[in-house]
């Protein structure tokens, strides 16, 4: 056990300084009186109200979560099917190919994907709106739900699969009733990811967005070159949490089954 | 070979030996090629119902493929696999009445034991009632009816590989296939467990084929074992007759220890053969049947245990040969004497431990004499 030195103190309260100071500030001044941002004039929750009053902020919440949604569920039954293949196929001409094809848009930058977009929907004379980001979404958190589910069918004991052939299952049924539910936490942390891609994305939606489809990021970004309000500050500050919230039960979860699991393997190892 | 002693329990169970009696799967001339590479090659074998058959030989004998065949996770790329009288060759996995133990045990990690045992069923669309019944059967049969609503996780090595029986013994299948089933198990657990498989076996009379590369495993379960190498069945015969005439080098040592002696044959007298086996020593006498031709070059293979050794020139043994103690190998029950012959070749002698390590009379570079009968030598073909 590494104990709390002076050393260990600084770098982490620096590395913690780093990452959250930022939040943090803006957490505090979303709780400002005043209407200019860096100046402190009394706390105040009057911005959190004018939030839920702002037509146009609830609006683009609402486009963003309807984006994520869709696009995170289509994008992880396209990219679970992807991996699928990719991992059970044997070696056959150009795997390699298709497999680097599948990584490729994680390191596109994202400006060219959505440029590449626009002007794909613009030649295709696609009326831009909430379908074309949506569309654009899955083409690019696809591959990421591409990779987590992968990343889970590497380590799958295919056995389990023939023991279900072997059982009296058919190729679907043995994949429905035995390896979908092993691997659906991955599909799950897919969809989560694709979500949050999805929720996360500025760049690619203003390429394949047009008007009546504005995405929260989006909204945010026009709103602050107009000057930083702190309407701003109190939207941000509930988004931060809503995600924190999010992210500390799901980590509560997971470690609560974990321990409760690795007790019970205890238990059956020494009760033999 | 018709010299042989009777080597059946009482109660024998030969099929193969009765020409009447039709198998229950027949390999015919079965190829199995993955790319450039053979893993069986040109195949012919038979198992009889209510067999309990071994498939024994090192990695990559071509076991397991012969075992996914049957089961239908590989064809044959050439060749016949017949179950009765329905060829195997396109019914895919699930059309057949043959169920897998895997070595992994591959349960179901989201299922119950009681699920994972009535997984099968379910598959049949049988009655629920039905399945409960089963379920419940196969819980007592394998002494697991206080696990029924675990799931994997929480159970044993031990467990777990009995659940895994249970599973595919839930559809009664005609041909229950157990892939080095015992593998994971420490010593003890495995020792019990074969006894626990051949009761079950005979219990509800099923034909069960079983691959190990554990030739103890192999000795201990089955009626017969096929002896295979590089996809080929070396020798297909009962434990007893492949322990005590193993028809080649090859089986000879893959089933227990042997010391193989090469020579060439001197001179056939009645049914005593003798054999040139080093400069300047005496030939040695082998009983046989057969009249080998003078001049060949041949192998016997004789059993540690069958070789005596003493520090006094026995009097009038078949066979004697003097040398020097080289090694002693102890493992409490049995001492093994490795002595070095004239021409350099090692012998392995095994005595049981009557008596006191202390008393032990023999000992490192000890001049001895091992000597065996005639009849305890046996020819090799190869």
């Amino acid at each position: 056990m590494t104990r709390f030195n002076w050393f260990n103190t600084t770098t982490l309260t620096l590395g913690f300084a780093f990452l959250y100071l930022p939040i943090i500030l803006l957490m505090i001044y979303s709780f400002n009186e005043s209407r200019l941002v860096t100046v402190w004039a009394g706390f105040s929750t009057k911005w959190y109200q004018s939030v839920f009053f702002n037509e146009s902020f609830i609006n683009a919440a609402w486009v963003t979560l309807r984006v994520g949604f869709i696009s995170a569920s289509v994008a992880t039954v396209l990219g679970t099917m992807a991996a699928l293949v990719l991992n059970r196929a044997g070696p056959f001409h150009g795997k390699t190919l298709f497999t680097g094809m599948i990584y490729a848009p994680m390191v596109m930058p994202e400006v060219i994907t959505g440029l590449s977009l626009l002007l794909l929907f613009v030649s295709l004379d696609f009326t831009r709106g909430f379908w074309t980001v949506t569309l654009a979404h899955i083409t690019f958190s696809m591959c990421y739900a591409a990779v987590v589910v992968s990343a889970r069918l590497v380590t799958f004991e295919r056995s389990l699969e023939e023991a279900a052939l072997d059982l009296g299952c058919t190729r679907f049924s043995a994949f429905m009733q035995v390896t979908l539910p092993i691997i659906f936490p991955a599909i799950l942390a897919a969809w989560l990811l694709a979500f949050t891609l999805s929720l996360d994305d500025l760049v690619i939606a203003s390429f394949a967005s047009g008007p009546g489809a504005t995405t929260l990021p989006m909204k945010i970004y026009s709103q602050v070159r107009v000057g930083v309000s702190p309407e701003i500050n109190a939207l941000s500050s509930i988004l931060i949490s809503v995600v924190a919230v999010g992210v500390v039960t799901a980590s509560l979860v997971t470690k609560q089954a974990q321990v409760k699991r690795m007790k019970e393997e205890r238990l059956a190892i020494s009760s033999n | 070979m018709e010299t042989l002693v009777n080597t059946q329990p009482v109660c024998k169970f030969a099929p193969w030996e009765d020409p009447a009696q039709e198998p229950l799967v027949r390999f015919e001339n079965v190829t199995k090629k993955f790319g450039d590479f053979t893993a069986i090659e040109d195949l012919t074998l038979n198992i009889y119902e209510r067999e309990f058959f071994a498939l024994l030989g090192p990695s990559g004998c071509g076991k397991t493929t012969m075992m996914r065949m049957l089961a239908g996770f590989e064809y044959p790329t050439s060749g016949n696999i017949m179950l009765g009288q329905n060829n195997l060759q396109k019914a895919p996995p699930h059309k057949r009445p043959v169920n897998m133990m895997f070595q992994s045990y591959a349960l179901f990690p989201h299922m119950t034991v009681e699920q994972n045992i009535g997984f099968g069923l379910k598959q049949e669309k049988t009655a629920k009632v039905e399945i409960k019944r089963r379920v419940e059967e196969m819980l007592s049969l394998v002494q697991l009816e206080p696990f029924a609503k675990r799931k994997p996780h929480q159970l044993s090595g031990g467990q777990k590989q009995r659940v895994a029986l249970a599973r595919s013994l839930a559809k009664k299948p005609k041909l229950l296939l157990l892939d080095e089933p015992l593998g994971a198990l420490d010593r003890k657990l495995r020792e019990q467990t074969q006894f626990e498989l051949m009761n079950i076996q005979e219990q509800l009379g099923l034909t069960f084929v079983i691959v190990t590369h554990d030739q103890e495993e192999a000795m201990t379960v089955a009626s017969r074992i096929a002896v295979m190498d590089h996809g080929k069945i070396v020798q297909v015969a009962t434990p007893a007759e492949i322990y005590e005439y193993p028809n080649s080098r090859y089986s000879a040592d893959f089933l227990g220890d042997v010391n193989i002696i090469e020579g060439q044959i001197d001179v056939t007298t009645g049914e005593t053969a003798s054999l040139a086996w080093a400069e300047g020593e005496i030939p040695l006498a082998i009983s046989t049947k057969l009249r080998p031709q003078a001049g060949t070059t041949t192998w016997i293979a004789v059993r540690p245990e069958k070789l005596r050794i003493s520090k006094d020139k026995p009097a009038n043994a078949d066979n004697c040969i003097k040398g020097e103690v080289w090694d002693i190998g102890y493992t409490g029950n049995i001492s093994t004497y490795h002595v070095k012959a004239s021409n350099g070749s090692i012998l392995k002698a095994q005595v049981s431990n009557r008596e006191h390590l202390a008393d032990r009379p023999i000992t490192w570079e000890d001049t001895v004499y091992v000597y065996w009968e005639k009849g305890a030598g046996v020819f090799l073909d190869a």
